[in-house]
């Protein structure tokens, strides 16, 4: 805070560190919003100033077979993704924290490997090996591979959770009659789940963003939202690209209010106030 | 978990219907996208989907063939009809990732034009590479590949096809050496080099482009004052009141084909839609969605004359171009991609 | 969980008691296994659907299958050649009859593109001979061959099969660095005009390099501001941060493209308060790459900047300046050095991430602009060549794997905080 006797040095110091951060932020934040507008463009191109408003745009998309299917794709491969890596996730983190065996560091580091390969790796790899087996271009071979990328998040963010979890509980609930299963359920479940969805809104994120696994896996049959963009960008950049772009970016808000929401309950939860 | 569950059997539901939805008995057709995809649709797919013999499933893609040689390679191939280029069509006939047509089932061979007839795949159309200005933007008109070259007549930005097929022809073309011996140089070591040295002049101006929709978008917006483009996506771009011209001085000439992956499923089908396509009447509509020449003999012959004016086969237009040698490329096309990628990334 | 057994279980044992210190290892490897258990399918899962690919796309790097598998017999007649001359009939007739076995498949297309990568015109060399064959009955292979194509009467080709013929090779790892091996066997550099690889290493450090040290440079006032604000403001203020990190890479680049575009609004204004006449290029060039790139890494360094400095106590700095110490120096002294976990932990990150792009460059830079990750891309879709493909890859993964192990090193622990926030 600018003290009342500070110094003309500091005052300038104040204010330009805040004008800077404030750049920054704007850096940050308008380009995404220049974007908006434009969706509502009533001209062909995709660019300022604009023509009129209207939502033909829109309507192009909501009638174009090839965006439907984009987006009826992205809606297929990324929950069952993001559910595929929530399960085998949280069932794994659970299990790291509650153990120690030797290995224990490696085996970890090979499970959030996936967050650290670069991605054009991963998916010429998974593109070489799921190519005999019939798996590129298919519905199940893009699930797992998203879920594969997805996990690593799920896995820090339960194993996060798990550590400020007190198994105490379950020892309580285990000596008042409870047998694991229902422990897990009744016990731990609950007072995790807020690691578990946020894991799961990363790992979601993650797989409806994806774009280099998906162009080496998908056919045109799979391609998802992104990689319609990407075609769409590389091709034809018409404001009917804004349209989508607006809808993901208000997707986005949400996921991102959702996140900021289960982190006040955990914070309350625990009792921990800032 | 009661949501949870329903949600997830909701989710199943939604996943299987859609793979269901996707086996059906649709055939896929894979074509290189933007205007010409949209000419197809018009001139091809939606009249085959009212002959009722089947509906067409339309894809896209930029004329990679790992994607194809991953699904012959697996026995689960998703494509039924392909639209390919001529030097991939003949090195995909020899690594067999195309079937041998069987052409008692499409039509005599004679009724096709000599180039478009191969072992594995039938000519849809005849297209054409050549040099597009903004006329709004040029006061004076280039009228070869020279100056396209000349940067201080004509200043500004200049796009070509990012990859050595072609662009190595039209270096040579500028650099003097006449159509009718741009391969006999091409084919040897120096005249490899002497491309790239003319290459090198331009380098700094040049914007590359990789799909076919680009150069039109680029010569409007006025990122580059002339292109070189795929003639027909010029036609589109001019129907939208683009004030687009094309050179065809030194343009180069090929045909795209139809050919079935090997091995696919729905082989009856696909034979069925190549067949339905290489009418003459179907094409003379795709020609005139798209200033693409016809194949077929007959299609040419019942074509209008404005459109005729259009089309690479056009008499006036063929004056100063050339063919495009599939050979050629089929032996060198691996060797100058790497080496013109290399170059580029430089 | 596991205590209520024994009980049960000593009531009905007739056997002595076993001891305490058993049963609670028993019960404790019993708990080990159960939660192993829990492990287990993620593992098999990563394994199967990662790890194996990883490694499999690894070994491509080095196998080298198309004349070894192919052409066995003729690398056997071709075993004692020593290379000098025209290798005997026996050669000749080997490969005679396995080009014509294996005319119009798969196999001699593979073959002939190998081949084709040793000397360019061998390609046709293989597929025309292979058509001409087979051979009339009893005609000696060799004048046969030679009459096809009078390129078999020398050595060269039967050299390049020789040399193409081991089952392993380290042709494409080399090529990754721009060398070869020539007719002798040595490992030469590559000729200028090939040798490219280096340099696109070099690059893809220099610009991961450069946007790294941007994402610093204006990462760092935002996360001190943000941590030394009340807590309300610096949530404000994390939104900018939080909103652009959730938002599609796609949606991002689409932004940037309709912003630096010559008719974008950038252009715009800078024309309008006159700094340029015509319009600067800003896409298609680095400038357009680093200002996205920044845009897109720039929150995975702030937030980890962040949490580290959220964690620095204010009292330091306080004591330091009651001390006498000037603001800027004790800031230098005194807090800069506890914000250093947290710049090497989001510089690496940023790095990392840097070194494998592959969208924004494709979508904004023209061919100077491209990394190594686009050339992998380039080999595995345009040229099916899966073996320069796999060298690439790891060259790219090796140099990850360096960068990650100091990461995890040094700055393992506040790693965990990038994403978890």
């Amino acid at each position: 805070m600018l003290q009342p006797y500070a110094s003309p040095v500091e005052r300038v110091w104040y204010y330009a560190m805040r004008g800077l951060v404030g750049l920054v932020l704007l850096f940050l934040f308008l380009p995404i919003l220049v974007v908006v507008p434009l969706s509502f463009n009533s001209d062909t191109f995709l660019m300022y100033p604009m023509g009129g408003f209207s939502t033909r745009w829109y309507a192009e998309i909501m009638n174009s077979a090839v965006w439907q299917k984009a987006m009826l794709n992205s809606l297929i491969v990324s929950p069952l993704s993001t559910l595929l890596a929530m399960i085998l996730g949280t069932l794994a983190a659970i299990g790291l924290v509650r153990t120690d065996f030797p290995g224990k560091a490696l085996l970890t580091a090979v499970l959030i490997s996936p967050m650290v390969v670069p991605v054009v790796i991963a998916g010429v790899a998974m593109y070489i090996v799921f190519a005999p087996l019939g798996l590129t271009g298919s519905y199940t071979g893009l699930i797992i591979a998203h879920a594969v990328l997805g996990v690593p998040f799920v896995v820090t963010t339960v194993t996060a959770t798990l550590q400020g979890f007190d198994f105490n509980l379950v020892r309580a609930a285990a000596s008042l009659g409870a047998n694991p299963v229902s422990a897990f359920f009744k016990v731990t479940l609950p007072l995790v789940l807020p690691g578990i969805i946020s894991g799961g809104l990363f790992a979601f994120a993650t797989s409806f963003d994806e774009v280099v696994v998906t162009l080496f896996l998908a056919s045109p049959e799979q391609a998802t939202l992104p990689r319609q963009m990407f075609a769409g960008i590389r091709e034809n950049i018409s404001p009917a690209i804004a349209a989508v772009a607006t809808i993901l970016i208000v997707l986005s808000t949400l996921m991102l209010i959702t996140l900021e929401a289960l982190r006040r309950r955990n914070e309350r939860i625990r009792g921990i106030r800032s | 978990m009661k949501l949870d569950k329903s949600f997830v059997r909701s989710v199943i539901a939604v996943a299987a219907m859609a793979v269901a939805g996707s086996a059906a008995a649709d055939i896929t057709v894979i074509s290189f996208g933007g205007a010409n995809q949209k000419a197809q649709a018009k001139a091809f797919y939606a009249p085959f989907d009212k002959s009722g013999q089947g509906k067409v499933v339309p894809g896209e893609y930029n004329g990679e063939q790992a994607k194809i040689k991953a699904m012959v390679e697996a026995s689960n191939v998703t494509w039924d009809v392909v639209e390919v280029e001529s030097p991939e069509l003949v090195r995909g006939c020899e690594e067999g990732l195309y079937e041998k047509l069987d052409y008692s089932r499409i039509g005599p061979k004679s009724d096709f034009l000599p180039k478009a007839v191969s072992d594995c795949g039938i000519g849809i159309f005849v297209w054409s590479t050549a040099i597009a200005y903004n006329a709004d933007k040029l006061k004076t008109a280039p009228t070869s590949w020279a100056d396209f070259w000349d940067v201080k007549k004509f200043p500004g930005k200049r796009g070509l096809r990012k990859g050595a097929k072609f662009t190595l022809e039209f270096a040579l073309m500028a650099d003097g050496v006449a159509p009718a011996d741009v391969y006999k140089v091409l084919g040897t070591k120096a005249g490899v080099e002497r491309a790239f040295k003319k290459l090198d002049e331009l380098k700094p101006s040049i914007q590359w482009w990789e799909a076919g929709a680009q150069p039109p978008q680029l010569l409007a917006s006025g990122d580059v004052v002339m292109s070189s483009v795929y003639n027909g996506r010029i036609a589109a771009a001019q129907k939208e009141g683009k004030n687009l011209k094309v050179v065809w001085n030194g343009s180069i000439y090929d045909v795209d084909s139809w050919a079935i992956p090997k091995g696919t499923p729905k082989r009856d089908e696909a034979y069925k839609f190549v067949k339905f396509a290489s009418q003459p009447e179907n094409q003379r509509v795709f020609a005139g969605e798209i200033p693409y020449g016809p194949t077929h003999l007959k299609g040419i012959n019942g074509i209008d004359a404005k459109i005729a004016a259009d089309l690479p086969t056009a008499p006036q237009n063929l004056k100063g171009a050339l063919a495009s040698n599939t050979e050629f490329w089929v032996e060198n096309g691996e060797d100058l991609e790497q080496r013109f990628n290399a170059w580029a990334a430089r | 969980m596991t205590a209520a057994s024994p009980t049960a279980a000593g009531i009905v044992s007739t056997r002595p008691e076993p001891s305490l210190k058993k049963r609670l290892r028993r019960a404790e490897l019993r708990k080990k296994l159960l939660y192993g258990t829990l492990i287990l399918p993620l593992a098999l899962f990563v394994l199967l659907v990662f790890v194996w690919p990883i490694a499999s796309l690894m070994t491509k790097s080095v196998e080298n299958p198309e004349v070894h598998d192919n052409l066995p017999q003729t690398l056997r007649a071709l075993k004692a050649w020593d290379g000098r001359e025209v290798p005997p009939e026996a050669a000749f007739k080997a490969l005679a009859g396995e080009l014509e076995a294996a005319r119009g498949s798969p196999a001699i297309a593979a073959v002939a593109k190998r081949l084709n990568r040793e000397e360019t015109g061998y390609r046709s060399l293989i597929m025309k001979t292979a058509r001409k064959l087979p051979l009339a009955e009893g005609e000696p292979a060799r004048s046969a061959l030679i009459e096809i194509d009078e390129r078999w009467g020398t050595v060269e080709p039967w050299q390049a099969i020789k040399r193409s013929g081991s089952a392993t090779t380290a042709f494409y790892l080399l090529a990754a660095i721009d060398r070869s091996v020539d007719a002798k066997g040595d490992i030469v550099t590559a000729p200028p005009e090939e040798a490219v690889y280096v340099d696109v290493l070099a690059r893809t450090f220099w610009m991961s390099l450069i946007v790294t040290g941007l994402c610093m440079a204006l990462g760092f006032p935002v996360a001190y501001l943000m941590a030394n604000l009340p807590v309300k403001h610096g949530n404000t203020l994390m939104i900018f941060v939080l909103l652009p990190f959730w938002t599609s890479v796609l949606v991002r680049v689409a932004a940037w493209i309709v912003l630096l575009q010559n008719e974008g609004l950038i252009n715009k204004l800078l024309m309008w308060l006159g700094l340029t006449n015509s319009p600067v290029p800003l896409l298609f060039n680095r400038t357009g790459v680093y200002i996205a790139m920044v845009h897109i890494l720039l929150p995975f360094m702030v937030l980890p900047l962040y949490s580290v400095m959220k964690g620095i106590s204010p009292v330091y700095m306080r004591a330091a300046v009651s001390l006498g110490c000037p603001p800027f120096k004790s800031f230098w002294k005194v807090y800069f050095p506890q914000t250093l976990p947290g710049i090497g932990a989001g510089g690496l990150l940023v790095f990392i991430m840097c070194m494998g792009y592959y969208i924004t460059p494709a979508l904004l830079g023209g061919p100077q602009e491209q990394m190594l990750s686009y050339f992998i891309a380039f080999y595995t879709n345009q040229t099916i060549n899966w073996g320069m493909a796999a060298a690439l890859s790891a060259v790219l993964l090796a140099a990850t794997l360096v960068l990650y192990m100091i990461y995890s090193r040094y700055l393992g622990p506040s790693a965990k905080a990038v994403k978890a926030r």
